[in-house]
């Protein structure tokens, strides 16, 4: 079991994920053009170490989280949401901020 | 080569079994071969074994990083099935299977090649029209396939779960030439075989490096020196994408996934088939090995990863699966579960292509099909490598083919490797 | 072999005897016996057969890696195949038999397997069975082979498994914890109380079924003082011990599998208890205090019944109070047997010790003369004498480099040690190899970077007093790194013998041929090992593979360091560099049935049913599968087949009215100023410009522009949107929206919010549909044509003050309407609508009829867009607008996909209309009825509108290319072929008159 500690609910087993995929693919605009997305869509760096991936927290908050993790090693350095609003909102709670 | 039979096995019996020797060379790497191949998996050995029957090529190394058949050749559940419709992949397997059926004499290697029957358990009608589409194809194409109704089932198999399944067993999809093998032996068979024609097979030679000249490979760079090839052909199946940058070729449509495969302890006669089940989100395979271990699978762990580990929600939902179609595997105990890496592509099916290098060729992307694939891969493989074009059969497993629009996609799953189990 | 049970000592209770049953006859011993100590004390010799040879087998060892007597426990469902008599408690009443035997073990006809045993080599079966014999004559196929297969498979496997259900009940069971201990020997017990004195929560789990690991075999009663010291202030401490729980794995992030058998051991149990439970146990530090297990040597005939390990010699005597033997061989190579056989002269049998090694220092040999065990330095086995059980043995001496036959001695039991292995299987888990040690001749693992740590003589530490002290070292070190006190301390050095081991594998004479065996549960030999070096199998993955060496039921534990060691000597190097093994999970088998836990049967997968089911069942529905949903598939009048039902359903519909639970749709709120935009980038045509009160049919696609899902959004305000999404992909879509939100698009302002539970509907269809919702709504007006107009859209409320949403929509292609209601209404709604359409001679419908009415319109449904057809092939390319932007955009538009010869949807019928045919056939060319075919058809009905079969499907170039082109829909695999037309696939009411009426 991997287990990842989502900002928003704690640890939880990975079970109550879904597993994205590769977060530092950059989706191009929608006009962009075909070979773009060819290559956004379909080819993978495939990182053998340490690699930035989307998990999806679905039996959970339900939220898109990036969390870097070794494929290898199945070790997690760090787990942070997907979405820069949420990353800001949680930062500014540790921080005894107001919400 | 000592030529293997029974004659043999009791000659050798009475002198002690002396008279065996090595089933292939161990020789230093030559400076340069003609055409050198890494990865001795099943692939790569049934590439050199076609290279030099088929072609007539004899000046042939394949490099491997470890023992021959150490990776995947050794992790699959053995099973052998060539039920797969679409274009190009349908003729593919339908050879593949064919030369699976000869294997053993081919190799004079007892692959225990076992027709045992495939049998693919259906659950509703719309199941079962899915897999008429499946199963005519296949019979329109010259393969063999057919559809159980559930009294043929329960007179086949009595022991699965008619009674109180979650999802009632209505009948099932069956491939009567299909079945089972021993893994490890195909490895063995076919190094055994390539060596005889005089292929070096280099075990414990680490590829560190790949030395371009332009838009060519001009040798490798290996824990072992420096070999010169003339062809190079990568068949590294789990690590394509590490070997594919080694030759700063950039990213593949590849992920590497992590696939487990159980055991049970020895048991006599339990299951006479191979049995699929697949429904309400699940997938399980199941047989029995000669030695009487139940041999079974089920879907990847999810998440991409290169450890040959697996954990534990994976074994749980095999084992759910497990017990509901055979209930009475609820008692038979789990030995080993291990994993295996898998080569998961963007459409399911496998890469046999040439590159962007002019002279290096790459066989990859197997996803969960390597087992099977082996014979025609290396078949197929060698025949692009010989005559530096693919055969018609494997004109669209190429890198190219989703910049044309082409997916091989068996299972309609769209650009998500982890979705192709 | 004449053992005897004493007449003290021992953990037994001689108060309460135990009757059990042994291959038929009714045998006795004692409560704290196990199986294997009650048969010893029974004198039960032959107790198995072996896997190749069927060579005679009996106790070899007192512990999880036993390997002679396997036997099978139980009978009918409850039929346990390979239980280790050694690990099986003894209960009244328990029924044993022997396995892999005919008639039974003690006389086995496959025993003259052994007289052919030479022929039987390592991998002799990849030589052979190919074709006809000598030669292997014959080229071609499978067909000899499997017939050899079918006797080789049943002389293969070990026990026989019942093939009756599993009757019993496992749990899932899930803990957490500072700190797990594995096992209960010394280091164990210490390490548990010193992190829990600190404070941390701590488990210890043991395999056994009391606590206390090697201590229980110790006679003195000092250390069972200190056992149950330890034991008391482990109590007071708060640490929660668990015995016959086995931790079989460690995996990822500190989780350990634990097995717990809470009911395996007792002879009626308790209806509430399960058989077994499978833990998850979710553990900060986990200390790994598994012992380590003694190895034998190989020497000829060494697996006869009456061989064992000396440490299992002590246990029958100490923890059983089994005399196994009266006249003792113990033959060693390192100290640890010298108190064992000190213990055996003590209860009274004659001892005689072989010790390997030549110098020996004195308080080794104080030890014997004090215990007047006659000592021969410099001594091994050679070969054991006598069959079924060993008799005597031949004595082999020193003789330079090797040995030579020197004597023979007689005995009835023989008790071997060869060295001492840790269990590292657990660090094997996490991927670490083992590093060989060679002043202790054993593999250790060395530290790891997760927090798991070794202790005691899984360290490799041997002696007792020092593996208190590790396990002390080790709880320290952990306290620490859990940020608790605890006092520093040395961690003892490996080893701790007085003398060095002498490692001895093998014992062999030139000349003397013996059978020796390394794997005895696969009868693998020092011969095979030798062999497969011959042949090139040198490393130890192939060795392993080729001889089946450490692939039996105790996964190696008792032969892979001696077969490492002789493909060592074959090759003439160190065992290090033959490799090391690495030990899989599960360390002991486990019960598939524990790792299933209760999802299994009716609970495998979630059964999920609509607000209305209940409803539904009394209106007489037969149920279907969809997915995980049941839905109604036809509601049957009495004496009506599917066929007629679902003939009428579609046919009353058409004519008045019918009633269709739709609520297994996926239905999602979006919501939020940014809610147009979102959807109109995920929809291929445009939502920009949808009014509020308007619904609109959109297509999703992947990003590789083939289609996703499709259904009908509504928009109730502004900013607010009621999507519907098929069954089928409901769970998909929700995951995918919210994934562009919060990963591609942040920038937009939407909430989207599953509310599929949330409201239950019912699809009102036919031209009667406006009189029954009319009749139902408390607001008449809001029906009528005007208001509501196709693809309207009102929130209203029911009669009865029930709040619904309507929206006028058409699946059937008849004037209807979707009507939803919160799910608690459900009911209610249904018993609103259902004497309406009655009122107008309507019928409820179900998925038959829904799917006759929807091929007959040619609407697409999951089993069209099986995600490998574009837009375009469904042929709703014009729904793609060329003008905006849609995901998928770039990637429909790739060369392949724009062909013309794309297989298209098209409508089907049979040219004799007299004709059926069925989904699933391929589409052939009438002169080419082979090969891949032209197309294929997805869906067939019965058409009550057109009065004959007719089906959809798909076919290259589509309807124009086949116009007027008779086809062959080939089925072989079912019935053959039939003669068919291509049709537009809009085959009802093309023109939507009915519809938009």
């Amino acid at each position: 079991m991997i287990i990842i500690n989502c900002p928003f609910c704690g640890p939880r087993d990975h079970s109550e994920f879904g597993y994205g995929g590769d977060a530092s693919i950059d989706y191009p605009a929608l006009d962009a053009p075909m070979d773009e997305w060819h290559d956004a869509i379909f080819l993978r760096e495939n990182i053998c170490g340490m690699q930035a991936e989307t998990w999806h927290h679905v039996n959970g908050c339900r939220m898109w989280l990036i969390v870097e993790r070794d494929t290898m090693t199945h070790e997690i350095k760090s787990v942070r949401p997907a979405h820069g609003g949420n990353a800001a909102v949680l930062e500014n709670v540790a921080e005894g901020g107001e919400s | 080569m000592n030529r293997y039979s029974a004659w043999a096995v009791f000659k050798n019996g009475l002198s002690g079994h002396r008279g065996w020797t090595r089933q292939w060379r161990d020789p230093e790497p030559k400076k340069a071969y003609d055409i050198v191949i890494v990865g001795a998996g099943l692939h790569g050995l049934a590439t050199a074994y076609y290279l030099a029957k088929n072609h007539g090529l004899r000046n042939i190394a394949v490099l491997e990083k470890g023992w021959l058949g150490g990776g995947n050749a050794g992790r699959n559940t053995t099973i052998v099935r060539s039920n797969y419709m679409m274009p190009g992949n349908r003729e593919f397997y339908e050879h593949s299977l064919k030369l699976w059926e000869n294997l053993s004499h081919d190799l004079n290697y007892n692959v225990m090649f076992s027709q045992r029957y495939h049998v693919t358990l259906l659950h509703s009608p719309a199941a079962r029209d899915a897999a008429a589409r499946r199963y005519n194809t296949m019979r329109l194409t010259g393969s063999d396939g057919e559809l159980w109704d559930l009294a043929t089932l329960k007179a086949e198999i009595p022991h699965l779960n008619y009674n109180n399944a979650r999802f009632p067993i209505t009948g099932a999809a069956v491939q009567k030439r299909a079945g089972n093998a021993r893994h490890d032996a195909i490895a063995w068979g076919y190094a055994r075989a390539a060596d005889s024609l005089g292929v070096d097979i280099i075990q414990n030679c680490e590829v560190t490096g790949v030395t371009r000249n332009g838009g060519e490979v001009s040798a490798l760079e290996t824990s072992r020196g420096t070999i010169a090839a003339k062809k190079v052909g990568f068949a590294v199946a789990g690590n394509s994408s590490r070997l594919w940058q080694m030759a700063g070729l950039g990213r593949l449509p590849i992920e590497s996934h992590k696939l487990q495969a159980f055991v049970s302890e020895p048991l006599k006669p339990l299951l006479d088939h191979v049995v699929v089940f697949g429904v309400g989100g699940a997938h399980f395979y199941i047989s029995q090995s000669d030695k009487g271990g139940m041999v079974f699978g089920g879907d990847l762990d999810w998440y991409k990863s290169y450890a040959q580990r697996g954990n534990l929600p994976m074994v749980q939902d095999v084992a759910e699966c497990a017990t509901s179609i055979m209930p009475c595997l609820g008692r038979v105990r789990l030995l080993r579960h291990w994993a295996g890496v898998m080569d998961m592509s963007m459409d399911g099916s496998p890469f046999i292509c040439k590159t962007s290098l002019k002279n290096l060729y790459l066989n990859a992307g197997w996803n969960y099909g390597g087992f099977k694939a082996s014979p025609a891969s290396g078949w197929y493989f060698a025949d692009l490598i010989a005559n530096d074009r693919p055969d018609p059969v494997i004109e669209n497993h190429d890198l190219e083919r989703f910049r044309r629009g082409v997916n091989i996609d068996e299972r309609g799953a769209g650009p998500d490797p982890k979705l192709h189990g | 072999m004449s053992a005897q049970r004493l007449q003290s000592g021992g953990r037994i209770d001689r108060q309460q005897r135990i009757e059990f049953n042994w291959d038929g006859r009714s045998l006795r011993g004692y409560a704290g016996d196990s199986l294997a100590s009650a048969l010893l004390a029974s004198n039960e010799t032959v107790l198995g057969r072996s896997f190749k040879y069927h060579r005679p087998r009996g106790i070899m060892s007192a512990g999880v890696e036993e390997s002679g007597a396997m036997v099978t426990i139980g009978r009918g469902a409850r039929r346990d195949p390979n239980v280790k008599a050694t690990m099986q408690e003894l209960y009244q009443g328990l029924h044993a038999s022997g396995q892999n035997a005919w008639p039974n073990v003690r006389y086995d006809v496959g025993a003259v397997n052994s007289l052919f045993g030479r022929f039987f080599a390592a991998g002799f079966y990849y030589k052979t069975f190919m074709g006809l014999p000598p030669f292997e004559w014959g080229s071609k196929g499978t067909g000899l082979w499997m017939k050899y297969e079918k006797i080789i498979r049943k002389a293969a496997g070990m026990g026989a498994a019942s093939r009756e259900p599993d009757p019993d009940v496992y749990d899932h069971a899930h803990g957490f914890c500072d700190v797990l201990v594995v096992g209960s020997g010394p280091a164990g017990l210490q390490a548990a109380l010193t992190a829990a004195k600190a404070g941390m929560e701590v488990w210890l789990v043991e395999q056994d079924c009391l606590l206390g690991g090697d201590l229980l075999n110790l006679a003195d009663e000092k250390t069972e003082k200190k056992r149950l010291e330890l034991i008391a202030e482990l109590e007071q401490a708060g640490v929660r011990m668990m015995t016959r729980t086995t931790a079989f794995g460690l995996y990822d992030n500190g989780i350990a599998g634990l097995l717990e058998r809470v009911t395996d051991h007792l002879a009626a149990a308790p209806a509430h208890l399960p058989r077994q439970r499978f833990w998850t146990l979710r553990a900060r530090h986990t200390i790994v205090a598994s012992g380590a297990m003694e190895r034998g040597m190989a020497f000829g005939n060494n697996d006869r019944p009456g061989i064992m390990n000396v440490a299992a010699g002590r246990t029958y005597l100490n923890r059983y109070a089994v005399r196994a033997g009266q006249q003792v061989v113990v033959a060693t190579n390192n100290d640890s047997a010298y108190d064992s056989a000190a213990d055996l002269a003590a209860a009274g049998a004659k001892v005689c010790l072989l010790d390997a090694r030549t110098r020996i220092g004195s308080n080794m040999l104080d030890i014997a003369g004090a215990a007047n065990i006659s000592l021969h330095t410099g001594s091994v086995p050679l070969n054991a004498r006598g069959l079924p059980a060993v008799n005597g043995i031949d004595v082999a001496a020193a003789a330079g480099d090797g040995w030579a036959f020197e004597s023979r001695l007689n005995c009835d039991l023989l008790l071997v040690s060869g060295g001492w292995s840790p269990v590292v299987h657990l660090m094997s888990h996490r991927g670490v190899k083992p590093v060989w040690d060679a002043e202790q001749a054993c593999f250790i693992a060395p530290p790891i970077e997760e927090p798991i740590h070794v202790a005691g003589s899984a360290a490799g530490i041997w002696n007792t007093d020092a593996c208190f002290d590790s396990g002390k070292s080790v709880g320290a070190r952990v306290v620490k790194a859990l940020g608790g006190k605890a006092r520093a301390r040395a961690m003892p050095e490996v080893g701790g013998w007085a003398n060095p081991i002498r490692p001895v594998y093998e014992v062999r004479v030139d000349g003397r041929k013996t059978k020796a065996i390394v794997d005895p549960q696969h009868d693998v030999t020092a011969d095979d090992v030798r062999l497969a070096h011959r042949e090139g199998f040198v490393s130890v993955e192939h060795l392993k593979r080729y001889t089946t060496l450490g692939m039996a039921t105790d996964g190696g534990k008792v032969g892979n360091i001696i077969g490492l060691a002789l493909m060592a000597e074959a090759i003439g190097t160190e065992i290090p560099n033959v490799g090391t093994t690495t030990f899989r999970p599960p360390y002991t088998p486990v019960a598939i049935g524990a790792l299933k836990g209760r999802n299994v049967d009716e609970h495998f997968r979630p059964l999920r049913r609509t607000p209305m089911h209940d409803w539904n069942l009394q209106q007489g529905a037969t149920m279907t599968m969809a997915g995980l949903w049941h839905r109604p598939w036809y509601f049957a009048r009495s004496g009506e087949t599917i066929n007629e039902a679902y003939v009428r359903e579609t046919e009353t519909t058409r004519a008045t009215v019918g009633l269709c639970d739709v609520t297994s749709l996926g239905k999602i709120a979006i919501q939020g100023p940014d809610a147009t935009e979102l959807l109109n980038r995920v929809y291929t045509n445009p939502f920009a410009k949808l009014p509020i009160g308007k619904a609109r049919y959109g297509i999703m696609l992947r990003d590789d522009g083939m289609v996703m899902d499709d259904g009908t959004t509504w928009r109730l305000s502004e900013t607010d949107y009621f999507m519907t999404t098929t069954t089928a992909h409901a769970a998909k879509v929700m995951v995918w929206l919210e994934e562009l939100l919060q990963t591609r698009w942040q920038d937009l302002r939407v909430h989207v919010t599953s509310v599929s539970e949330q409201w239950a509907g019912s699809a009102v269809a036919g031209p009667k549909a406006r009189e029954v919702l009319s009749a139902c709504v408390e607001d008449a007006d809001v029906m009528s044509s005007d208001n509501f107009p196709f693809m309207g859209v009102i929130e209203t409320t029911l009669k009865g003050g029930i709040p619904c949403r309507i929206a006028r929509i058409s699946f059937s292609g008849e004037l209807a309407y979707e009507a939803y209601v919160p799910s608690d209404y459900a009911p209610a709604m249904m018993d609103l609508l259902w004497p309406e359409a009655q009122k107008h001679d309507g019928c409820l419908y179900g998925l038959e009829a829904l799917g006759a009415m929807r091929i007959e319109k040619g609407h697409v449904t999951g089993a069209e867009l099986d995600g490998r057809v574009s837009i375009d092939d469904a042929g709703l390319g014009k729904m793609a607008n060329p003008d905006k932007l849609f995901i998928g955009k770039a990637m429909r538009n790739r060369p392949e996909l724009l062909r013309e010869d794309r297989p298209r949807l098209v409508g089907i019928k049979p040219v004799d209309t007299g004709q059926t045919f069925n989904a699933g056939s391929i589409l052939c060319a009438s002169n080419k009825v082979s090969g891949l075919g032209e197309g294929w058809i997805t869906a067939v009905t019965h058409s009550p509108a057109m009065g004959h079969w007719i089906g959809i499907g798909f076919i290259a170039g589509g309807h124009q290319a086949w116009e007027g082109k008779t086809l062959v829909a080939a089925d072989p695999v079912r019935k053959g072929n039939i003669n068919v037309e291509i049709i537009s696939p809009h085959m009802y009411d093309p023109s939507g008159e009915k519809m938009y009426g």
